[in-house]
């Protein structure tokens, strides 16, 4: 399966307590100042959804998003372009992506003290049912593949994986490190 | 941008239902031929209109970040119609004729806002699914896996029949005169892709309603509203035609009384030819239904439909889903039975009950409403709801023009479990159809139209009236609260009880986002009333304006007077002096908050041109003379609502010579002072150069002026003063807009 279009979530430590609408401001300084390689299009809102996708960065390339799906917050980045290399590649360009603007928002004023990231807590999902349903056989495509992505960060058995059982959903994959 | 659009061609390979398939094979290649640039910009713009697929703002590949033009260099030069980038994100709306869904399309919307959108379905004014961020290459494989659950998205843009918007109590209402469902959709199916559908200079909308008395379906602002009738026994619809809001709203006129039944579809074909044949084609300001009845009179169009009627060579699909009519009823999933309450009373559960459950005509069943912030769920609450529609109801789901969702046919004694599994995936919000339901359309947040933010405003009203919960007065909660982020009424504004449209001031240098508050519209009796703007206020102080409004309707209110009625009484221009002090706005230096719109961190702006650099510029004597020039129409208003139209039309005509002469004065250019020649000097100097132009609705508020010119001395009736009054108030809008682009034009040059 040539695998396009991770989704992946870094997700918040629980202390973190944030004021979602703050993000708004940060999104807009980030376009105004090109802050990320991608090209940076609008801003949108979603605060007033219940455990929605929170305030949201459209970029050509990917959507970022403070976001706050099934009541747990965290920075999602979304890749919506398709990118060259192996599977394995675009999964590492997808949490590099994440980690980095996680780290930004960490350090924006509005944040400080309010938002930090639990880099031991991530999600994996494909945003494409038709090359990753969520299914058995894609759990065996895509398990070395995000194995070999995290390995390297916490080891092989420092770490633990369980897949979303619901077929109507994404292929979805939620890693706790130790 | 997806890579598996051809999977899903491979894997629906004959599952899509025709014609349907092969139509979206035809749209494929039309997308393919113009990435390859052998199709012209306006036709291939055309083309995906007609299947839903519309452009977004900054698709002209700028966008203002609050300090200065952005260039979006998307990856490719391409474009997808005249302006518009093929790179830039669009919006895909999907027809759902009558608001009727099952449990599969809700799953299926739940996927296609995941895969292809940003994880949000967002539904419109008039029962539609809108996703937004969709790239136009993923739209066809979009389309096909959308006709494979039996919906789809042509015509639902364009110069087409829109949807067919339906009762969303219809065959369970009370005061229905009966079922109107199996109608709506023989003529939703009817009309779609029909040759006679195909020649439209402008888009075209029908509603069906149970009832004349409940908003229903709003039979009033459509071209053809549809209402339920009976006759010694026989089905039939009263047609009322020619209706629409837009920027100068028409209330539809009666144009029969009692169409039978097996009438309905070739009497509806025969006005659509009428309209595809009379209607305005080169001039898309004036080529609605409704300008054609204005034109030839409501006799002589009954006239030309009859003949038109009479000439039409009969078509099977006219009646054969009329055997069917008698006997088609949704079933329940459960038997229906009272709900029975033990124990201590659950406050949550009853605040709840009482706004969002609906006591079916069925003895023990329920229609329950999904309240929707802003008419967004997310994916993950379309499969929980698909879910308990399978559980509760035989997947009885439709979507309803307040933007929320209902599921009929619940069994009552099941409401307390129902009402729990909707709390745990977070959709069990009360205030259905009350002030908190807050309406508003996309504004500035997708729409390229738009000038202020709707949707900001309206989630901060929405969340500020729900701190106030249940400490708001009965009356005041059942106001209903409709917002639009420009004057072409997309949140229907102008039939709410409080109304706003987003306008702009240019104040102390600087562009400042306002909303006009809209009084006097009517909701029930299928959009029984349009109101009128009495005033602009900033967008910061449209939740005080709110507030002052409402308390004062509370404590002077009359016995059970409603709202409408109160603004009746105490007129136009005591509520005007009530908002008066909340018009003002602080020097940038002072607030700068006035200068942000909601919902948005960026210094305001229109149509991206930047704002003037000179904060603590005195107040010039062009903004003193447009600000008298609003004065005037709102006297127009005060006149017509005294009865003096004769004087509410010469007032309302002499507020738009008078913000021409403004703008004349303020470049100074020589003009002959009478009528003529101000107008003739206007028309040269703003008109012919096309600085008066609205980037969207060209000259189309200039010609409210010429044509206002026109008839100065001819006798009005209310009506047309009333619209005379509204295109007074549009033309006072564009003069401010001119008097802004202008002026940022020339900071720029300075």
């Amino acid at each position: 399966m040539d695998i396009q279009h991770f989704r992946v979530k870094l997700f918040a430590t629980a202390d973190s307590r944030p004021h979602l609408g703050d993000a708004i401001a940060v999104f807009h300084r980030w376009i105004q100042h090109r802050r990320l390689p991608e090209l940076m299009i609008d801003v949108s809102d979603y605060e007033h959804v219940p455990s929605g996708p929170g305030v949201i960065l459209v970029c050509h390339e990917a959507i970022y998003g403070l976001d706050q799906a099934k009541g747990k917050l965290g920075l999602v980045y979304n890749r919506r372009a398709p990118l060259n290399g192996s599977v394995e590649d675009r999964l590492r360009q997808a949490v590099a992506a994440a980690d980095t603007a996680a780290g930004f928002l960490e350090q924006e004023p509005e944040f400080s003290g309010k938002l930090r990231f639990d880099r031991k807590a991530w999600e994996v999902s494909v945003n494409d049912r038709a090359l990753a349903p969520n299914t058995e056989a894609t759990w065996y495509t895509l398990a070395p593949v995000v194995r070999g992505v995290f390995e390297p960060l916490f080891g092989p058995t420092g770490y633990s994986l369980v897949r979303a059982v619901d077929p109507r959903e994404l292929f979805r994959v939620t890693l706790s490190a130790r | 941008m997806k890579t598996s659009g051809g999977l899903w061609k491979e894997c629906l390979q004959g599952r899509l239902p025709q014609p349907l398939g092969a139509e979206i094979d035809k749209f494929e290649s039309e997308v393919l031929l113009k990435k390859q640039g052998k199709i012209d910009d306006k036709v291939f713009a055309e083309t995906r209109l007609r299947r839903g697929c519309y452009g977004q703002r900054y698709d002209n590949g700028q966008r203002h970040d609050g300090k200065e033009t952005q260039t979006l260099d998307y990856p490719s030069d391409n474009t997808k119609g005249p302006g518009t980038m093929w790179d830039a994100p669009g919006m895909q709306r999907i027809k759902i004729p009558y608001g009727g869904l099952n449990a599969g399309q809700l799953e299926m919307l739940a996927a296609l806002s995941e895969e292809y959108s940003d994880g949000i379905a967002h539904i419109t004014t008039r029962q539609d699914f809108q996703l937004h961020f969709v790239h136009i290459e993923d739209t066809p494989a979009l389309m096909r896996r959308l006709a494979s659950a039996g919906i789809t998205t042509r015509e639902a843009c364009g110069n087409t029949l829109r949807n067919v918007t339906g009762c969303p109590l219809a065959g369970v209402c009370r005061t229905e005169a009966f079922d109107v469902t199996p109608y709506a959709k023989a003529l939703a199916w009817h009309l779609l892709g029909h040759p006679d559908t195909q020649e439209f200079g402008r888009k075209f909308k029908i509603s069906f309603s149970g009832c004349a008395e409940e908003a229903c379906a709003l039979a009033h602002i459509h071209d053809i509203g549809a209402v339920a009738t009976v006759r010694d026994g026989k089905r039939g619809f009263a047609f009322y035609v020619g209706g629409g809001l837009g920027t100068v709203p028409q209330q539809a006129k009666l144009m029969a009384d009692f169409v039978p039944d097996e009438e309905l579809l070739p009497m509806a074909q025969a006005i659509c030819r009428v309209f595809a044949r009379l209607g305005e084609k080169k001039n898309r300001n004036t080529a609605r239904l409704k300008f054609v009845i204005q034109k030839i009179g409501l006799e002589e169009f009954r006239r030309l439909v009859a003949l038109e009627r009479s000439t039409l060579k009969a078509e099977p699909r006219w009646t054969e889903y009329l055997t069917e009519v008698p006997a088609y009823r949704e079933e329940a999933r459960r038997p229906g039975a009272l709900l029975e309450i033990s124990g201590a009373l659950d406050v949550e559960f009853e605040r709840w009950r009482k706004s969002n459950v609906y006591e079916q005509k069925q003895s023990g069943y329920v229609t329950v409403t999904v309240t929707l912030p802003l008419g967004d769920i997310t994916a993950d609450q379309l499969r929980a709801l698909a879910d308990l529609a399978r559980k509760y109801t035989k997947e009885t789901i439709r979507s309803t023009v307040e933007q929320n969702l209902v599921l009929r046919w619940v069994s009552a004694a099941e409401l307390p479990s129902l009402y729990e599994e909707l709390k745990a995936a977070e959709l069990a919000q009360p205030g259905a159809g009350t002030i908190v339901d807050v309406v508003a359309c996309p504004g500035t947040d997708t729409c390229k139209l738009g000038i202020s933010s709707s949707r900001g405003l309206a989630a901060e009203l929405r969340a500020r009236l729900l701190g106030k919960g249940y400490e708001l007065d009965e009356a005041i909660r059942g106001l209903h609260i409709k917002i639009s982020g420009c004057f072409n009424s997309c949140g229907q504004h102008h039939v709410a009880d409080l109304g706003f449209y987003g306008v702009s001031r240019n104040k102390n240098g600087y562009t400042v986002p306002h909303f006009q508050l809209v009084l006097g519209g009517k909701w029930e009796e299928n959009a029984g009333s349009y109101g009128l703007a009495i005033g602009a206020v900033p967008s910061r102080r449209i939740p005080e304006t709110v507030d002052r409004i409402t308390s004062r309707y509370l404590t002077e209110r009359q016995g059970g007077e409603t709202f409408h009625d109160y603004a009746k009484r105490v007129g136009k221009a005591a509520l005007k002096a009530m908002i008066d002090d909340l018009t003002s706005v602080p020097p940038h230096d002072v607030d700068r908050g006035y200068y942000v719109d909601w919902s948005d961190a960026r210094e305001y702006t229109i149509g991206d041109i930047g704002i003037g650099e000179c904060a603590g510029e005195v107040v010039t004597p062009i903004e003193f003379q447009l600000a008298a020039c609003e004065r005037e129409a709102f006297e127009a208003q005060l006149a017509l609502e005294a009865g003096e139209v004769g004087k509410a039309t010469r007032v309302a005509y002499e507020s738009m010579r008078n913000a021409a002469l403004a703008l004349l004065a303020w470049r100074l250019i020589p003009h002959d002072s009478t009528p003529d020649g101000i107008l003739a000097a206007f028309k040269h100097a703003f008109y012919d150069t096309e600085y008066f132009f609205d980037p969207f609705t060209g000259g189309k508020f200039a010609q409210y002026y010429f044509a206002a010119h026109e008839r100065r001395s001819r006798t009005s009736d209310a009506e047309q003063a009333h619209r005379l009054i509204e295109e007074a108030q549009l033309f006072i809008e564009a003069s401010h807009a001119c008097y802004g682009r202008l002026s940022a034009q020339k900071v720029v040059a300075a």
